[in-house]
C-alpha cells in the first residue's frame, strides 16, 4: 500500500521535474498577480497592509486552480490513468499520491514565495509567519478538494471552466480562515481561532475528498 | 471450438451492455480456461471495446456479471488486478519518461519488484535497443506500442486483455506479437483480444466471439466510410 503511494508520488514528481514550465507558470502567476496590486492601488503602506492577506490568499487559490484541470487530464489522455486504476491498490491511495505530488509541486513554492511577497505588502514579521503557517495548512486543502473537482470534471468538454465554478465555492472557507488568521494577528486578536478552524477543515478535506475523487474517477473512466 | 478440459478461470454470465441508450449486446455468455484465446470480432462500433472494458472492470455491467476464479471481479479486485493485464487503445506511456522509467513506474503500480536488467532485456526483445534512453516523446507510434507491449510482458499476468494490439505495428512486430501470444497461451495464460487483422496462431485453441450485429460478415469488418 505504502509502496504504491510512494510510487505514484515519485512518478508525478519525476514528471513535474521534466515539465518545469508547468509549475513555474503557476508560481509566476502567483507572483505577478500579487505584485500587480501594489502597482494598481498605489503605494500606501496602511492600505497595502490592510488588503495584503486577502490578496495573497486569493492569488494562491487561483494559482492552484490553474494547474488543477491537468491533474488527471494528461494521464487520462495517454491511458496511464486507466493503468493506475487497474492496479490492485486502492484508487483512494492513487488520489492521495497525486494530491500530495500536486501540493509539493504547486503548493510548496507558494509557501516559500509568500514571505517575500508579504514584505511587498508591508506586513509585519509576525503576520508573515502566520501567513506562511496558514498557507501551510491551507494549500493542502486546495490540492485535496481540487483533486475531487478534477476527477468529477475529467473528460468533460470545457471541464476547466466547470472545475473553477465547482471548486471555488468549496475553497471559500479556506480563504476566509486563512486570510482571517493573518488579519487577526495584525488586529491583535490572535490567530489561533482561525488557524484551528483551518486545521479542522484540512482534516475534513483529507478524510472526505480522496474518497469522492476515487468514486468520481471510476465514473469518469466508464 | 474445443471443449475446455480445465476449469474455466474467466467466465461471463448473461452480460448486457448499453451505450447511449443503444443496446450493444445482451445475454452474452462465455467461459475461458487456461491456454485459451478468445478472439472478439465485430465491426466498428459494435461494442468490442465496451466488452473489453467490462472485462477489465473499468466499466460496470448493467446486467450480468464477469467472474474470475468464480468470484465477481468487483469483489476480488486484489487478485484479479494482480493476474490481469490490459492493453487498451492508448498505451499508458508517459512521453516525458524513457522506456525503462516507464516500465519501472508501471511495475511499481502493481507492487512488483522491478529488475532493470529484465526490463532492458524485454525492451531489446521487442526491438527497442536503440531507444532505451530516449524520452518516449521521441519514439514513433509503433515504437510506443512496443513499449506498452513490454509493460504487458513484464506484468507477468495470467490474463491478457488486448484491444487492437496490432495497431501501428509493422509486419515484423506483428509476427513478434503472434509469437508472444502463442508463448503466453502455451505457458497456461489466457488471452482476450480484438483485432481487425488476421492472426497466424497455429496450435492454439481459439474461440471466436461475434459482438453486435450478427449480419456483419466475418472478416470484412473494416472501415465502412
Amino acid at each position: 500500500m505504502g509502496h504504491f503511494f510512494l510510487n505514484v508520488l515519485r512518478r508525478d514528481l519525476t514528471l513535474a521535474a521534466r515539465r518545469r514550465g508547468d509549475w513555474l507558470t503557476a508560481l509566476f502567476f502567483f507572483v505577478m498577480v500579487t505584485s500587480l496590486f501594489p502597482l494598481g492601488v498605489g503605494p500606501e503602506p496602511e492600505l497595502l497592509k490592510r488588503i495584503g492577506p486577502g490578496v495573497l490568499w486569493v492569488a494562491a487559490t487561483l494559482a492552484s486552480l490553474l494547474s488543477l484541470s491537468r491533474l488527471f487530464e494528461d494521464d487520462h489522455r495517454d491511458g496511464s490513468l486507466e493503468q493506475m486504476v487497474l492496479s490492485p491498490a486502492s484508487t483512494v491511495l492513487l488520489v492521495l499520491g497525486k494530491a500530495m505530488a500536486h501540493w509539493l509541486v504547486y503548493g510548496m513554492p507558494l509557501l516559500l514565495m509568500a514571505p517575500v511577497l508579504g514584505i511587498q505588502f508591508n506586513l509585519p514579521w509576525d503576520a508573515i509567519a502566520v501567513l506562511v503557517f496558514s498557507l501551510l495548512l491551507g494549500t493542502p486543502i486546495l490540492s485535496l478538494l481540487g483533486a475531487a473537482g478534477a476527477a468529477l470534471t475529467l473528460g468533460l468538454r470545457g471541464g476547466g471552466v466547470l472545475l473553477t465554478l465547482l471548486i471555488l465555492p468549496l475553497y471559500t472557507p479556506a480563504l476566509i480562515f486563512g486570510a482571517g488568521a493573518v488579519d487577526g494577528v495584525m488586529a491583535g486578536t490572535g490567530a489561533e481561532a482561525h488557524l484551528s478552524l483551518l486545521g479542522a477543515f484540512l482534516l475534513v478535506s483529507f478524510l472526505v475528498a480522496p474518497w469522492i475523487a476515487a468514486a468520481s474517477l471510476r465514473v469518469s473512466l466508464e | 471450438m474445443t471443449a475446455p478440459l480445465l476449469a474455466p478461470l474467466l467466465s461471463v454470465h448473461d452480460l448486457a451492455c448499453e451505450r447511449s441508450e443503444r443496446l450493444l449486446f445482451k445475454r452474452m455468455n462465455f467461459t475461458l480456461a487456461s491456454g485459451q484465446l478468445l478472439l472478439v470480432q465485430g465491426g466498428n462500433g459494435q461494442g468490442k471495446t465496451s466488452l473489453l472494458r467490462l472485462l477489465t472492470g473499468l466499466s460496470r455491467p448493467d446486467t450480468g456479471e464477469v467472474r474470475w476464479r468464480d468470484s465477481q471481479i468487483a469483489r476480488c479486485r486484489d487478485t484479479y488486478y494482480q493476474e490481469m493485464a490490459y492493453l487498451g487503445h492508448t498505451n499508458g506511456i508517459k512521453d516525458e519518461l524513457n522506456p525503462v522509467e516507464n516500465l519501472r513506474f508501471n511495475d511499481g503500480l502493481h507492487s512488483r519488484a522491478f529488475e532493470t536488467d529484465q526490463a532492458v532485456a524485454t525492451l531489446k526483445r521487442l526491438g527497442l535497443s536503440r531507444c532505451l534512453d530516449l524520452p518516449c516523446r521521441a519514439l514513433s507510434f509503433g515504437q510506443r506500442r512496443r513499449v506498452a507491449l513490454s509493460a504487458l510482458l513484464l506484468a507477468n499476468a495470467k490474463l491478457w486483455i488486448l484491444d487492437e494490439p496490432l495497431t501501428g505495428l509493422d509486419a515484423h512486430a506483428v509476427a513478434l506479437v503472434e509469437g508472444l501470444i502463442r508463448n503466453h497461451l502455451h505457458a497456461g495464460g489466457l488471452v482476450v483480444a480484438t483485432t481487425h487483422q488476421a492472426l497466424n496462431l497455429e496450435g492454439v485453441s481459439v474461440q471466436h466471439l461475434l459482438v453486435g450485429d450478427v449480419a456483419t460478415p466475418e472478416g470484412t469488418s473494416g472501415e465502412t466510410h
